[in-house]
């Protein structure tokens, strides 16, 4: 008996499959999903009901999942420009935290004030403290030749202790009996507000204009043809004379100032004061996004509705069916592990055969 | 205006929700936001240990853990208000902004806030418990079982609330035993089982023969286990993780607190309070304690916890002194609840600096 099923390398990877495998990744993490509710001993129509449908059926619930997906629509669109170009920036996570940081110290030295003028430089400040974070990896990279996976994951750290650190101390709240937070900004250092009632605020702008500028860079400019030869092969970008490093700090500073606004988005947005704990890590969540999308500006808006759904499918599944919240992740992790895995369609196509006996 | 426009936004299925939830059952439903896990067998264990209590008094209850105090917090608290609840109990620091924000918003739903002091609006209450009388006695049992006079302390942030129970710790420890040095470690978290390992052994490395923790793990105990050094259970009774480590656990008990408060609810009676219980109340359970006791240290302790909860002894008795040698509490004098409540001094005998 032969083998029922031959797998065949395909010659070109097929570009109608490259859509279509975040589709099947999708459908397969629902399928699996339901498996995953049905063994729990839960109905898996009704749970999958209360993750994906329920939370956004109506205006308040639609508006808090483009609040969600704000900032991880703005920080994959930020890291598709490193990914393009094989630049692996693990760390927008603390470019993110590290822009909230910056933006927070200056949105606290007006906390007192108001003034138009306010919000634009905290805006500012949170982009140039996401770049200078982002460009220590990529100044470490070009000249030093160090790993910038490592460099930014690890960078993630200390940004989260350097708030930490802050917010205990010379930042925090001197009428807060020192609790870990600082004051509240000032109604001119906050994001407006879209709606009353609705936390849905400017933000979402920033992340629009990201999506088309980033479009026009990726499509129409040659620092997009560049970034998309280098994807493709390092060596033949050496060969077509492109001034690697310049890139290279290029798009690490964009990825920054993306991740970096992303943090200001939140503290000037719903949260209003900096605290330990400003980003339930978009910054890693993100790499979910930039790979489910693509790294597509078009596909990063349809990713980070889909991912950040599940964040909210899992407060709603937790509170009317008892799910364990902690299932969110799971659905993020398997989004993620079936877009790898169906990957390798791009490259091989399977056929099957007949038995032969 | 603000209120109206929310409810004007309710969706048909969330109102459907509530619509039937009130059919169903009149009687008081109550929610729950933790911000670890159920099953960390520290704090949210704790609070769940007290939901469960509300559940067998025959209310309905329902909880999100693991909800981040992020911005995240805000819409939990909204969608709980908006389905049904009737008091929600929100059980870490970080969502006193958020709970504030969101009892606005839903004037007829009761909020409790743990640890906070916030109460901006009619229908918001806070609550904690008085943990430094717990760790009067455990200071009282490290002073008398150390050998070597080094007592290890695994901090988390310095924030009023670790730093009473340092002081609180070493005031008990010296009374009993003068000579006795807190050495303290900041982990900086509340639940990181690796991090709170390596703060054990650093202590123990330092020649600490009794460790005592203000963070939530059970891996500080196990470390000590191994180490054969003593410990003290935090939050829940850790005695099982580390049967001959630990000499006892202050247990937070806040079962009594949610079923009282959830039956005001029901009877109509909830009004607005700022809660701050020990020992007295029952909020704060000291565990069996372990047979390496010797008798008469036993009979001590047993005394001392009776004291402590009929307020016959207080913590922070004078005279205190800081570590510089000025006097905070005057002899004879007990610190009153607004010096306990902003306390940022380490008082004499701790060692290092606090964190700034």
């Amino acid at each position: 008996m032969e083998n029922l099923i031959k797998i065949i390398k395909r010659d070109q990877p097929s570009r109608t499959i490259f859509f279509l495998t975040p589709v099947l990744a999708i459908f397969l993490t629902l399928v699996a999903g339901g498996l995953i509710f049905y063994i729990l001993g839960f109905e898996p129509f009704e749970a999958l009901k209360f993750f994906f449908i329920v939370p956004i059926a109506d205006m308040y619930g639609f508006s808090e999942l483009l609040l969600k997906a704000t900032p991880l629509c703005l920080i994959a669109i930020g890291l598709s420009f490193c990914f393009k170009s094989n630049n692996w920036n693990i760390g927008a996570e603390g470019q993110l935290t590290f822009g909230a940081i910056v933006s927070g110290g200056v949105a606290l030295l007006f906390y007192n004030q108001e003034g138009f003028y306010i919000l634009p430089i905290v805006i500012l400040a949170g982009a140039i403290g996401g770049m200078l974070y982002a460009s220590i990896p990529a100044i470490l990279k070009t000249y030093f030749n160090t790993n910038e996976i490592l460099v930014s994951l690890m960078l993630v750290y200390v940004s989260k202790l350097i708030l930490d650190y802050l917010v205990v101390g010379p930042w925090s709240n001197p009428e807060g009996f020192n609790f870990p937070e600082t004051r509240q900004f000032s109604d001119s250092a906050r994001l407006p507000l879209l709606a009353e009632g609705l936390r849905i605020h400017a933000g979402i702008f920033l992340a629009l204009a990201a999506v088309v500028i980033s479009w026009f860079i990726f499509y129409k400019t040659y620092l997009g043809f560049q970034m998309k030869v280098s994807g493709f092969s390092l060596k033949t970008a050496k060969y077509a004379g492109y001034k690697g490093k310049k890139m290279i700090i290029l798009v690490f500073l964009i990825s920054g100032a993306c991740a970096g606004l992303a943090g200001v988005g939140e503290i000037t947005g719903p949260i209003g004061q900096l605290h330990r704990e400003v980003s339930p890590d978009y910054g890693f969540t993100a790499i979910i996004v930039a790979f489910l999308g693509r790294l597509n500006p078009v596909g990063i808006i349809f990713a980070s509705l889909i991912v950040a759904i599940t964040y909210l499918g899992a407060e709603t599944a937790q509170i009317f069916m008892q799910i364990p919240k902690y299932t969110g992740q799971v659905f993020q992790g398997m989004i993620l592990f079936f877009l790898l895995a169906s990957d390798y369609l791009l490259f091989f196509k399977i056929k099957f055969i007949g038995s032969k006996k | 205006m603000h209120k109206i426009f929310i409810r004007s936004f309710v969706s048909s299925l969330v109102f459907l929700f509530t619509f039937t939830v009130a059919s169903v059952a009149k009687d008081v439903k109550a929610a729950f936001v933790y911000i670890g896990p159920t099953g960390d067998h520290g704090w949210t264990y704790q609070h769940d240990v007290g939901r469960k209590a509300v559940e067998a008094a025959g209310y309905k209850t329902t909880f999100v853990e693991g909800v981040p105090e992020s911005a995240d917090a805000e819409r939990v608290l909204r969608q709980l208000a908006n389905s049904g609840h009737d008091i929600i109990f929100t059980t870490s620091f970080g969502y006193m902004n958020p709970t504030n924000k969101v009892a606005k918003e839903f004037p007829n739903v009761k909020f409790e806030h743990a640890t906070g002091y916030k109460r901006e609006h009619s229908n918001v209450s806070t609550y904690a418990a008085r943990f430094y009388e717990g760790r009067t006695i455990l200071g009282t049992i490290a002073g008398s079982m150390t050998k070597s006079n080094v007592i290890g302390y695994v901090a988390s942030f310095p924030i009023p609330e670790v730093i009473r129970g340092i002081n609180s710790f070493t005031l008990a420890a010296q009374k009993v035993n003068p000579n006795i040095k807190t050495k303290i470690v900041w982990a900086f978290t509340w639940y990181d089982p690796g991090k709170e390992a390596e703060a054990a052994k650093a202590l123990i490395d330092q020649g600490a023969d009794i460790i005592a923790q203000h963070t939530d793990s059970t891996a500080i105990v196990q470390i000590a286990e191994k180490a054969g050094v003593y410990a003290f259970g935090q939050a829940s009774d850790m005695d099982k993780f580390a049967p001959k480590a630990v000499l006892t656990s202050v247990e937070n008990n806040w079962g009594p607190y949610y079923v009282d408060r959830v039956k005001a609810v029901a009877n109509g009676t909830w009004n607005q309070k700022d809660t701050w219980h020990g020992i007295g109340d029952g909020m704060v359970v000291i565990s069996d304690l372990d047979s390496a006791l010797p008798a008469d240290l036993k009979a001590k302790v047993n005394q001392l916890e009776k004291d402590l909860a009929s307020g016959k002894v207080h913590s922070f008795t004078g005279p205190i002194y800081d570590q510089k040698g000025n006097l905070m509490v005057a002899e004879g004098k007990t610190a009153d609840d607004g010096m306990l409540a902003g306390m940022m001094t380490y008082v004499k005998g701790v060692e290092g600096d606090i964190p700034k």
